[in-house]
């Protein structure tokens, strides 16, 4: 038997929630927010907890556009490719994200810094294009300020 | 009792019947795609849409339940544009190269492609990524030619309660795979083949070993040796436009001989022998007191499952080969001895209405091997042979009958009626009885056992000793009585049962993952019923009264679980993990 990788804390969450209809998502979300995302592992052991087969698991995490299957890195960044973002070129920020970092939508670089998503709408379209970098916000992107923002991060 | 009206014809209902079923009684067929009787609604392919009349509202006759005083449309111009579009969307992610297709004839697509007269690709074609799962050697998975149905994810979760394949991802991006896209062959999959026939279209099928079969028939330094499982006689039929349940066993016999093949035996004989040591064995248990109740054996898609989700239940399962496997091993030890024929030349080939039959043969290492050669070269689906048989140009139909050769071909009733739910139970209780009492049953026919409830439970009365049994059909079904003898066992309880019968696939083997498509309850009903005429006509019921199996013993085994008979028939069971990564 693996051992469990859980805190007590999501034990004691599993444990509390384990037999209430309806729980796996919200589950699977406190389990991502200790982890930052949901491993091969995780899910063997929220199947284990709660009984629940890997494939059904396996088919919330992927359809839901919120789980990760990815560890992220230090930093994450989230392009928003929504309505306004795309018109105002939020692809032209992905590709030169990428060439700066040298890695692709989902990647994570090398040394674990950097990961890289692109999103829907973040809710700010007046700043389009817009991208957030482990929660703080940039609007207005242009290509060229993309390596200044990134050295912010060094 | 529900009225309504479809299309303007009366019709009356029970209550709970969908819409699609009363216009099916009607006589009208809707077009389905993910609908299949054996499954639970699912209004995912958009098909059956209908009206009511007067009502603009478009329903999914599927997942409407009828009710009284309904005026169903189920067929007007609207509804033939919309199934019209709906088709060729379908096709827009489906590849058109239907001659390369195993379903090519059979599928249920392309069907309807020719009645709705679809001729051209109005949208953009979007195929998936061609990435062919071959990692079970039984079963292919294609997802290509998905067209995302479901059936096959509810075949696994709800009908066998594997959960093998579930949807995975979303929109056109879905797929039906295991979880954490690992290989079929790492997760719970148990080879049942269920996916296969419940299929509409090509995208879930059997590996393919029919060029095998040819490669060693054409090899001059091989003896090929067949033999033909029970349900396979019953089924093989319909691949050439007979009835389901017409017994064509010996006119599979001649084919099989025109193919080449040098010896033509019957896993029913296997069967028999099956019936003496499994039957032997529980008399065993009951007399001294071993693990019980005792659980069959004979279905490698409940062993596999049994190693993956139930390893405290393993000395439970009789510790018997299958037919198959002890039909191979006395092929390749006590016939290559009676015939001269060197075992290392024997290519010992076995016909199954299965596709886990196809891993069995390798499955428990060297007990597959008793003989010291792998006592089963090959197995072929009653699909696949089929196509060879018409490949080489017989008239199956008009074949004349031949006998199964001697001295592994002689079978009784009992043995044939293994292919169905409830028949390895009967013809194990048909010997038990006799072992036990010493006296024949006045009448072999056990009632009780048969039929397609899920579980079937009962008493059989031996001599004033009750003994317990139930009966199991369809992987999902057995949770509920598996997990009672867990709890049972572990709390150190006796159980309430002696013996138990477990099949992967409801209704036994005769619908089995290799057998014709288009297996429902009706087709079910008649391909037993074909079992047990064969079984009443047959003159001996029981195995115990088969001379071939009488002289086995006598010039070879010695008596049922002898050191013998251990070595060659018996095996063992480890847990394996659910997922092997």
């Amino acid at each position: 038997m693996a051992q469990n990788i859980f805190s007590d804390e999501l034990n004691a969450y599993l444990a509390e929630w384990k037999d209430k209809p309806g729980n796996l998502i919200m589950i699977l979300h406190r389990v991502q927010e200790e982890f930052g995302y949901v491993s091969r592992e995780a899910a063997d052991e929220v199947s284990r907890q709660l009984g629940i087969p890997l494939a059904t698991i396996w088919g919330v995490l992927t359809f839901y556009h919120f789980f990760k299957l990815n560890k992220p890195g230090k930093y994450n960044i989230q392009v928003c490719l929504g309505t306004a973002c795309y018109l105002k070129g939020g692809d032209i920020i992905i590709e030169e994200l990428g060439k700066e970092l040298g890695l692709g939508v989902g990647g994570l670089t090398e040394d674990g810094k950097f990961s890289l998503e692109a999103v829907r709408c973040v809710g700010c379209c007046g700043l389009a294009p817009v991208m957030t970098i482990s929660g703080e916000v940039f609007g207005k992107v242009a290509k060229n300020q993309i390596s200044g923002i990134l050295d912010k991060f060094a | 009792m529900i009225h309504l009206t479809v299309q303007g014809i009366d019709v009356e209902v029970a209550e709970g019947t969908t819409v699609l079923e009363a216009a099916r009684k009607a006589g009208i067929k809707i077009p389905t795609l993910c609908y299949h009787p054996d499954l639970k609604p699912f209004g995912s392919c958009g098909l059956c849409v209908c009206k009511q009349e007067g009502s603009k509202k478009i329903l999914r006759a599927c997942s409407t339940p009828a009710a009284e005083g309904m005026k169903i449309i189920t067929h007007d111009h609207d509804l033939y544009e919309v199934r019209r579009t709906i088709l060729e969307l379908t096709m827009s992610t489906h590849p058109s190269s239907c001659l390369l297709c195993t379903k090519n004839n059979k599928c249920e697509l392309q069907k309807l492609a020719i009645e709705y007269g679809v001729r051209e690709q109005p949208f953009e074609i979007r195929l998936a990524e061609d990435k062919k799962d071959r990692s079970t050697g039984a079963i292919v998975l294609d997802p290509e030619k998905c067209i995302k149905c479901g059936r096959c994810v509810q075949v696994c979760q709800g009908l066998q309660g594997v959960y093998a394949l579930e949807f995975i991802g979303r929109g056109d991006k879905t797929t039906m795979s295991p979880a954490a896209h690992l290989p079929l062959n790492d997760s719970p999959c148990i080879k049942c083949g269920q996916c296969i026939t419940h299929c509409p279209v090509g995208a879930i099928y059997e590996q393919d070993h029919t060029r095998d079969l040819m490669k060693a028939i054409a090899d001059p330094d091989k003896v090929v040796a067949v033999q033909i499982a029970p349900a396979v006689r019953v089924a093989i039929g319909e691949e050439f436009g007979l009835k389901p349940g017409e017994i064509s066993t010996k006119k599979l016999y001649t084919a099989l001989r025109r193919i080449g093949i040098d010896y033509v035996f019957d896993t029913n004989f296997g069967a028999d022998l099956t019936i003496m040591e499994e039957g032997f064995e529980l008399i065993g248990r009951i007399k001294n007191g071993g693990v019980m109740p005792q659980i069959t054996s004979c279905c490698p898609g409940w062993v596999d499952y049994a190693e993956k989700y139930y390893p405290e239940l393993l000395d439970n399962l009789s510790s018997a080969k299958s037919p198959m496997m002890m039909q191979g091993a006395v092929t390749k030890t006590y016939w290559s001895e009676k015939s001269g024929i060197d075992k290392k030349n024997i290519y010992s080939v076995a016909i199954m209405p299965c596709t886990a039959k196809k891993t069995e043969i390798t499955r428990d290492g060297e007990h597959a091997s008793s003989s010291g050669e792998q006592d089963v070269d090959l197995v072929l689906t009653t699909r696949e042979i089929a196509r060879l048989i018409a490949s080489r140009g017989l008239d199956f139909t008009n074949l004349p009958d031949s006998e199964a050769d001697d001295p592994i071909g002689e079978y009784t009733g009992a043995a044939t009626i293994f292919g169905v739910t409830g028949g390895v139970m009967e013809a194990a209780i048909r010997t038990a009885y006799f072992g036990l009492t010493g006296k024949e049953l006045a009448d072999p026919e056990i009632k009780l056992v048969r039929g397609l409830d899920n579980v079937k439970r009962g008493e059989v009365d031996v001599d004033g000793k009750k003994i317990r049994v139930a009966i199991v059909h369809g992987m999902g079904s057995a949770k509920a009585l598996l997990d009672k003898i867990k709890e049972d066992k572990a709390a150190g309880r006796e159980s309430d049962l002696d013996f138990i019968e477990i099949m992967a696939c409801r209704g036994g083997c005769i619908a089995g993952g290799g057998q014709p498509y288009g297996t429902d309850d009706e087709v079910r009903e008649e391909r037993t019923e074909g079992l047990y005429t064969d079984d009443e006509k047959s003159v001996k019921r029981c195995s115990h009264q088969n001379p071939s199996i009488k002289k086995i013993y006598a010039d070879y085994l010695g008596e049922p679980l002898s050191e013998k008979a251990h070595h060659l028939l018996h095996t063992e069971y480890a847990q394996v993990p659910v997922y092997k990564q």
